[in-house]
């Protein structure tokens, strides 16, 4: 791990000035994925803003309806929140799939939407990567690709977004509040938090340098059937191969959003016209412009049937 | 062939000797989380709270607390395992909640109350979890057991709170610590020697005895 420096942050405001003076820092709050990456020197900041002391970890509920979540709510709070588990299942059920009790229990809300993913090649500091180092190539594309992207790839990425919790939050439509360096804020629907790759991979979201998210909200309730279902290759404590939430109402109609298959959670409205019709037409939208490699084109029906299994459950 | 007392080392003397060493080495001045002149190491005077006991110590900010437990308070139960937080041999208790100590800097657990296998019980007060994982034969080379006890009693204590898991049946029905709720739960926690079934045992006996 390359030294750094360390301090902590006062407010939301001065944390995100910091970050702004300073091209070489990084916020830490859980630090689950941050500390991992900066022992294989992946990411090297040289000054830790540590934002633990700023409260930011209650869960309110707003008067018009819906939820504020602090950006410092650890996931094992997210998820066993009274009024998240009966108003928001999915939310619950897509935390709770995800990581081990011990993360949970240290990642913040904010920090698992800014998690890095988890492409083997992104790892491995011996062989390119467009995201960890930009211009270098992509060895995942021809490589070994099991684990990743099918749609919303480019030629120069095709990594996952690891989140379980960003695929449930992206069904229920959340917004994400922020603070920038100059006080002011600003408040993102989820559906555009995450880019897509592109050519510049390595830039996963449209914060802005210093821009520091204070909590993400939810708006009212929307009732219907809520079901989180994660395919993957061990029983617990596994990345998604794929993984669907939706939401769905008694006379055929919802919502559906899907992890493991892109840079960012999948939701595509056009597919949730066809949920009453059935699975294999939402994965159809869904999956339009697909392109699998050779390793991962299983995900195509996959997506198909863990959508179907959910829908045949629920009507049931 | 005989060897000269003053020479017998065991590999843990050794390596204690050779952080320790190193850790001298790499103290030039008092500096607060600032890097050197020398643009190397920064550090951080800082105090842990172990076991209800305070410690004072000079750490390089890339201290994580797992380190410093072991290579600086010498408190070796907690074990490093894969160092990335995917094996939970690490696991230790701040402010009664698990986690692992690998992925957690010590500078960040300033005025917490850590606990560690040494403080959940000593050989002659053992705690229920430790004696219920020695009666149910919980392990065998013991290197991930510190990790699994600490889990353990943590994960009886989220049943307990109503925390549900991934294979909670009904999210707004109080959870039970049945033996799928205990392995989804402890699945966190590797071991290499594959005792899982009588971990569930030592933890489920526990858990009845608690009611």
């Amino acid at each position: 791990m390359r030294a750094f420096t360390y301090e902590r942050a006062a407010s939301p405001v001065q944390a995100a000035a910091a970050a702004a003076a300073n091209p070489g820092a990084k916020f830490i709050a859980g630090g689950t994925n941050l500390l991992d990456l900066m022992k294989l020197e992946i990411e090297t900041p040289s000054h830790l803003i540590d934002v633990n002391g700023l409260g930011l970890d209650t869960i309110e509920t707003i008067p018009e309806g819906g939820l504020r979540i602090g950006a410092l709510v650890r996931n094992t709070d997210l998820a066993a929140d009274e009024r998240v588990r009966r108003d928001y299942g999915v939310l619950s059920r897509a935390i709770l799939a995800g990581a081990s009790g011990q993360l949970r229990n240290r990642a913040t809300t904010a920090g698992n939407l800014l998690q890095r993913t988890r492409c083997p090649y992104f790892y491995d500091t011996a062989q390119p990567c467009n995201k960890r180092q930009p211009g270098s190539g992509c060895s995942a594309i021809g490589g070994f690709s099991r684990q990743l992207g099918i749609v919303g790839t480019s030629e120069a990425c095709i990594a996952t977004n690891p989140s379980d919790m960003a695929v449930g939050l992206r069904v229920l439509d959340a917004t994400i509040e922020t603070v920038k360096p100059d006080a002011t804020t600003r408040r993102i629907p989820i559906a555009e938090f995450h880019r897509l790759p592109g050519d510049t991979p390595h830039i996963e979201t449209v914060l802005e340098p210093g821009e520091f998210i204070t909590a993400v909200t939810l708006p009212s309730p929307v009732g219907g059937k809520h079901v989180y279902r994660k395919v993957r290759d061990r029983a617990s404590y596994a990345f998604a191969l794929v993984s669907v939430a939706t939401v769905l109402q008694q006379d055929g109609t919802g919502r559906v959003a899907v992890g493991g298959i892109a840079h960012k959670p999948w939701r595509v409205e056009a597919a949730e016209a066809e949920l009453p019709r059935g699975a294999k037409a939402a994965a159809e939208r869904l999956l339009a412009g697909a392109k699998p490699t050779h390793d991962n084109a299983f995900k195509m029906p996959l997506v198909e049937r863990a959508l179907g299994s959910v829908l045949d459950e629920t009507r049931s | 062939m005989s060897v000269p007392h003053d020479f017998e080392l065991n590999r843990r003397d050794l390596m204690v000797g050779g952080s320790t060493l190193a850790a001298m080495t790499a103290v030039p001045a008092a500096v607060k989380a600032q890097p050197n002149s020398t643009g190397g190491a920064a550090l951080s005077n800082i105090s842990l709270t172990v076991n209800g006991q305070a410690h004072a110590l000079e750490l390089d900010t890339r201290t994580t607390l797992l380190d410093a437990l072991r290579e600086h308070l010498h408190l070796t139960g907690s074990k490093k395992g894969c160092d990335h937080g995917q094996c939970g041999a690490c696991t230790v208790l701040i402010d009664g909640r698990r986690v692992n100590s690998c992925l957690t800097l010590a500078i960040m657990n300033e005025g917490m109350e850590i606990t560690t296998i040494e403080g959940l019980g000593a050989p002659d007060q053992l705690h229920p979890m430790q004696a219920a994982f020695i009666k149910h034969d919980g392990y065998q080379c013991g290197y991930c057991t510190p990790g699994q006890i600490c889990s353990g009693v943590a994960v009886l204590g989220e049943i307990k709170a109503g925390i549900p898991s991934h294979v909670t049946p009904d999210l707004m029905q109080p959870v039970t610590a049945s033996d799928e709720e205990i392995r989804e739960r402890m699945s966190g926690n590797i071991c290499r020697c594959g005792a899982y079934s009588n971990i569930v045992e030592a933890m489920t006996e526990v858990a009845g005895r608690q009611g």
